[in-house]
């Protein structure tokens, strides 16, 4: 089974359960996470399930494409290991990925 | 006894505010009660992915049915409210019982406007479409056989994108539209001539300024074999194998009004989701809310709106006040190419392209007192967000500099 752990801006930790081929997002949002919101359904449209891959697990994934890497560049918050999370489909490799939110998906 | 919270409207505002209480610690119960077979889903890939064949049905879930159990939300499909009773705190059931509630949410979205023909009467029509639900696509996706005449009626985002998944299935699609050019009412004419132009090179064909005069049925009143329109005064006749009927929403606000509650182009709501009786809140498609953006009242067809309404309404009930600030945004996909719009260009008094017309990719501007009010962005998401927080900011912008892809978007606010 792969765990994914989520944390929030302010520090409180979501450990859930994800489900091989969906996307990252897709467990943040089956699972209640706070702070993921998904406007667009997950087709790289919205930023609003940005996310910080921490350390380590960058190289486990492919990079961004065209769409991902327009939305990231002008999303709020961005960090060098910034990625939308809808784009990151869950493979046993991520097992123990950890992707912590920014302050907020939609205020400035 | 426990407190009940009663969600009327299991679409993407219902489901986002149940599941919006339970992340901010509600304790109470969460009744969502939806109409429909299944559990919340996305209704944007309904005339895209979906109707493509793309998209799979579970993958339209927006949670699988499992969430709502673990989290304690009483999913109840199927289920039909019939009435309010207000002074009792109730409401009734399609199969006659009664649900008592302390707070009632409604969250009853809107259906395809029928198209108001003479002679249509009575008449069950087997391949006239609109497309709200996933039924109303399934029935539809049996017509969609290459070679067969599609004729879509309305030149608004469901009949471009259903265009454009038809010529992509190799029917033959002919689109009519009232006004004189394709979303007339959401955009310039910039963009609608684009539009327009990597249509045709599909294969789509329009007759704008049209008007619908009638539809030929078979004799068994159950098909419809032709329409007849007049453009510019030309009649003019069309075969068709199926059709659809895409011209707008109408909110589904009769359960309030019957109960007494106001209702002006959709359900009014004050700025915390509130209607007059402080026990019921509307929120979505079906609600009639002030704008912090316009300054006025706006009733809003999107998902960005259902999302960010149950946002407002999870905090009401939980006992704060977040009036919404939210500018409202929209998308589209159209045979791959991504169209963001961000804000409300009605009123606008120049528009700025910046970026190739010719190479799909650009961004236009609506400028009003020279502050951006609105953009339509197409291919370059890379602006998107730049030009919401243009439209956020209401800042003054030149016109000139706005236009020059050579200057950032980004340092564009004077």
């Amino acid at each position: 089974m792969t765990k994914i752990k989520f944390i929030e801006a302010d520090g409180k930790e979501h450990e859930v359960e994800a489900q091989e081929g969906q996307s990252v997002m897709q467990t943040a949002l089956n699972n209640l996470v706070p702070g993921i919101v998904g406007e667009c359904g997950g087709f790289a449209s919205c930023a609003t399930c940005h996310g910080y891959v921490d350390e380590g697990w960058q190289s486990k994934l492919p990079p961004p494409d065209a769409a991902e890497e327009g939305m990231i560049a002008c999303a709020f918050h961005v960090k060098p290991n910034s990625r939308l999370t809808c784009q990151i489909k869950v493979t046993p490799a991520l097992d123990g990925m950890v992707v912590r939110l920014p302050v907020s998906q939609t205020s400035e | 006894m426990e407190e009940r919270i009663v969600i009327v409207g299991a679409g993407q505002a219902g489901g986002e505010l149940a599941a919006g209480l339970r992340k901010q610690g509600y304790q109470g119960r969460v009744l969502l009660l939806g109409d429909e077979a299944h559990p919340p889903y996305q209704r944007p890939p309904l005339s895209k992915g979906f109707l493509l064949g793309k998209v799979a049905l579970k993958d339209l879930y927006l949670k699988p049915l499992e969430t709502y159990e673990r989290f304690g939300i009483e999913f109840k499909p199927g289920t039909r409210v019939e009435a309010i009773d207000r002074s009792t705190r109730e409401i009734s059931l399609r199969d006659g019982s009664r649900l008592a509630y302390d707070k009632l949410v409604l969250a009853t979205g809107g259906r395809a406007r029928p198209l108001s023909l003479p002679g249509l009467e009575g008449a069950r029509l087997e391949n006239l479409f609109s497309i709200r639900s996933l039924a109303d696509v399934e029935a539809m996706r049996g017509g969609f056989l290459p070679g067969n005449h599609l004729v879509i009626i309305g030149g608004g985002y469901v009949g471009l994108e259903v265009a454009a998944v038809a010529v992509q299935s190799g029917l033959r699609v002919t689109l009519l539209e009232a006004a004189p050019r394709l979303l007339s009412r959401v955009t310039g004419p910039e963009v609608s001539s684009f539009i327009e132009r990597i249509h045709r090179e599909r294969g789509v064909e329009f007759r704008l300024s049209c008007e619908v005069r009638g539809l030929e049925l078979d004799e068994a009143r159950r098909q419809v074999r032709g329409v007849s329109l007049a453009c510019h005064g030309v009649p003019e006749r069309l075969e068709a194998d199926l059709v659809l009927v895409g011209i707008g929403l109408i909110p589904n606000t009769e359960l309030a009004s019957a109960a007494g509650l106001a209702v002006q182009n959709g359900i009014v709501v004050d700025e915390y989701a509130c209607t007059a009786d402080p026990a019921i809140l509307a929120i979505g498609d079906c609600a009639n809310q002030p704008s912090a953006y316009t300054g006025g009242r706006i009733r809003l067809e999107s998902v960005p709106n259902a999302i960010e309404h149950a946002r407002v309404a999870a905090a009401t009930l939980m006992g704060k006040r977040e009036p919404s600030a939210a500018i409202p945004w929209f998308w589209s996909d159209q045979y791959g190419l991504k169209l963001q719009m961000v804000g409300l260009s009605t009123g606008y008094e120049q528009c700025v392209t910046r970026g190739s017309v010719e190479h799909k990719e650009f961004s236009a501007f609506y400028l009003k007192d020279r502050r951006v009010i609105a953009a339509d962005v197409i291919g370059r998401p890379a602006e998107f967000m730049a030009a919401k927080r243009l439209v956020s900011s209401r800042a003054e912008v030149d016109a000139t500099r706005l236009g020059d892809v050579a200057v950032p978007l980004t340092s564009i606010a004077a």
